[in-house]
C-alpha cells in the first residue's frame, strides 16, 4: 500500500505512459526520410531483442529476490522452459512447461 | 477495410493468438500488484491501457510500493521501455510510406510481440498490408492485456501467492527470447545481456539492464558482424507464400 495520494499516482502513470510513447514514436518519426538503415545499424538492431530479453529473463531466474542463487526450483523450471521454447517456439507451451515444472518442484 | 486488409488483419490476429494466453497471467500479476499498491480496478485499467508495457508497469509499481521517489519510478518505467526505441528504429523503414497520423497511432502499440511478429512478416512477405497486419497483432493483445490487468486488480490480493504467478513473467520473456537467438551474434548478445543485467542488479534506476543490453549488442556485433543470412520467418509453422507448408529444416 502506497502513501501517495491519487492525483500523484495518476500523474505518475500518465508521465510514464507519455514517456514510453515518446520512446516508441521516436524513430518511427525520425527515420521517415531515411531510405535504408546502414547494414551495421540494422545488424545491431537485430541483436537488441536477444540482449534485452536475456537481460530481463536471467536476473528473474537466478536472482528473483535480488541475490544470486543458482540451485533453485526457478532456475530448474527456467531450464525446462528454455528447452520447450527451443523445441516448440510456442509461448503457450513454454509457459505451461515452466509453470508446471515450478509447481512440481515446489511440491516435492 | 478492403478484403486484402481484412485478411492481413486476420493473419496478424492469428499470429498473435499463441501470445495471448501468456498475457493473461502476466496481466493478472500486474493487476494484483496494482491492488496491493492500493489502486482501484479503474485506475489499473486505464494505466495498463495507456502504458501498455507490463515489465515497465510492474517495475514502476514495485518501486512505488517501496515508497521510492515518484520521479524514480516514472524514470524506471521509461528506462525499462528504452528497448522500444530500438524496435522503433528497426520497424521504421517498413512504416515510412504511411501518413504521419497512421505512424503516430501505430507507434502507440509498439512492444515486443507486435514488433517481433510484424517485422518477421514484413521481411518474409513484402506485399502484405502492413498496417492491417500490425493492427491485427496489436488489438487482441491490447484488449487481452487491459482486461486481464483489470481482472487481476479486481481479484485483488485474493490470488494465492503459492501459485507463483510472478514466474509467468520471465517465462513470457523467455519465449520471446529464444527465437531471437539465431546465430553466434545472438548467443553472444543474449549471454552478455543476461549475465550483465544480473551483475548490474544493484545499478540504480534499472540502468544495469540498459548498460548490459548495449554491451551485449556491441559484443555480439564484434563477434558476428554479418549474422546468418538465411533468416527464417518468425511465423515458421505458417505457410509459405505459395501455399506449401514448411516443416522443420
Amino acid at each position: 500500500m502506497t502513501s501517495l495520494s491519487d492525483p500523484i499516482l495518476w500523474a505518475a502513470f500518465v508521465a510514464a505512459a507519455v514517456g514510453s510513447y515518446l520512446v516508441r514514436v521516436s524513430f518511427i518519426v525520425l527515420f521517415q526520410r531515411v531510405d535504408e538503415v546502414p547494414r551495421l545499424a540494422e545488424r545491431a538492431l537485430e541483436l537488441v531483442p536477444a540482449a534485452v530479453l536475456a537481460g530481463l529473463v536471467l536476473p528473474s531466474l537466478v536472482a528473483p529476490e535480488g541475490t544470486v542463487a543458482v540451485l533453485t526450483p526457478k532456475v530448474a523450471a527456467g531450464g525446462v522452459a528454455t528447452v520447450v521454447a527451443w523445441r516448440t517456439e510456442s509461448m503457450a507451451w513454454t509457459l505451461a512447461a515452466g509453470m508446471g515444472a515450478l509447481w512440481l518442484l515446489l511440491a516435492v | 477495410m478492403t478484403s486484402t486488409a481484412r485478411s492481413a488483419f486476420v493473419d496478424g490476429a492469428r499470429a498473435v493468438l499463441p501470445a495471448l494466453p501468456a498475457n493473461v497471467p502476466f496481466g493478472l500479476v500486474v493487476g494484483v500488484a496494482a491492488a496491493n499498491l492500493g489502486l482501484d480496478p479503474v485506475t489499473a485499467l486505464w494505466s495498463a491501457a495507456l502504458l501498455f508495457a507490463g515489465a515497465a508497469q510492474l517495475a514502476m509499481m514495485e518501486l512505488l510500493a517501496r515508497d521510492a521517489p515518484v520521479a524514480v519510478a516514472v524514470l524506471t518505467a521509461i528506462v525499462v521501455n528504452l528497448r522500444y526505441a530500438m524496435y522503433s528504429a528497426s520497424i521504421a523503414p517498413y512504416l515510412q510510406s504511411f501518413s504521419r497520423r497512421s505512424r503516430l497511432v501505430l507507434s502507440f502499440f509498439l512492444l515486443d510481440v507486435t514488433y517481433a511478429l510484424s517485422v518477421a512478416k514484413f521481411r518474409a512477405e513484402g506485399s502484405v498490408d502492413r498496417r492491417a497486419y500490425y493492427f491485427g497483432t496489436a488489438l487482441p493483445l491490447w484488449v487481452t492485456w487491459t482486461v486481464s490487468v483489470t481482472a487481476g486488480a479486481s481479484l485483488g490480493t485474493g490470488l494465492p501467492p503459492a501459485w507463483h504467478l510472478e514466474f509467468a513473467i520471465p517465462l513470457l520473456f523467455l519465449a520471446l527470447l529464444v527465437p531471437n537467438v539465431r546465430d553466434r551474434g545472438g548467443v553472444v548478445a543474449a549471454a552478455v545481456g543476461g549475465v550483465g543485467a544480473t551483475a548490474g542488479l544493484d545499478v540504480p534506476f534499472d540502468l544495469g539492464l540498459v548498460i548490459a543490453a548495449l554491451a551485449g549488442v556491441g559484443l555480439g556485433l564484434v563477434a558476428d558482424p554479418d549474422g546468418a543470412d538465411d533468416e527464417p520467418p518468425a511465423d515458421r509453422p505458417d505457410r509459405t507464400p505459395d501455399g506449401t507448408t514448411e516443416g522443420e529444416p
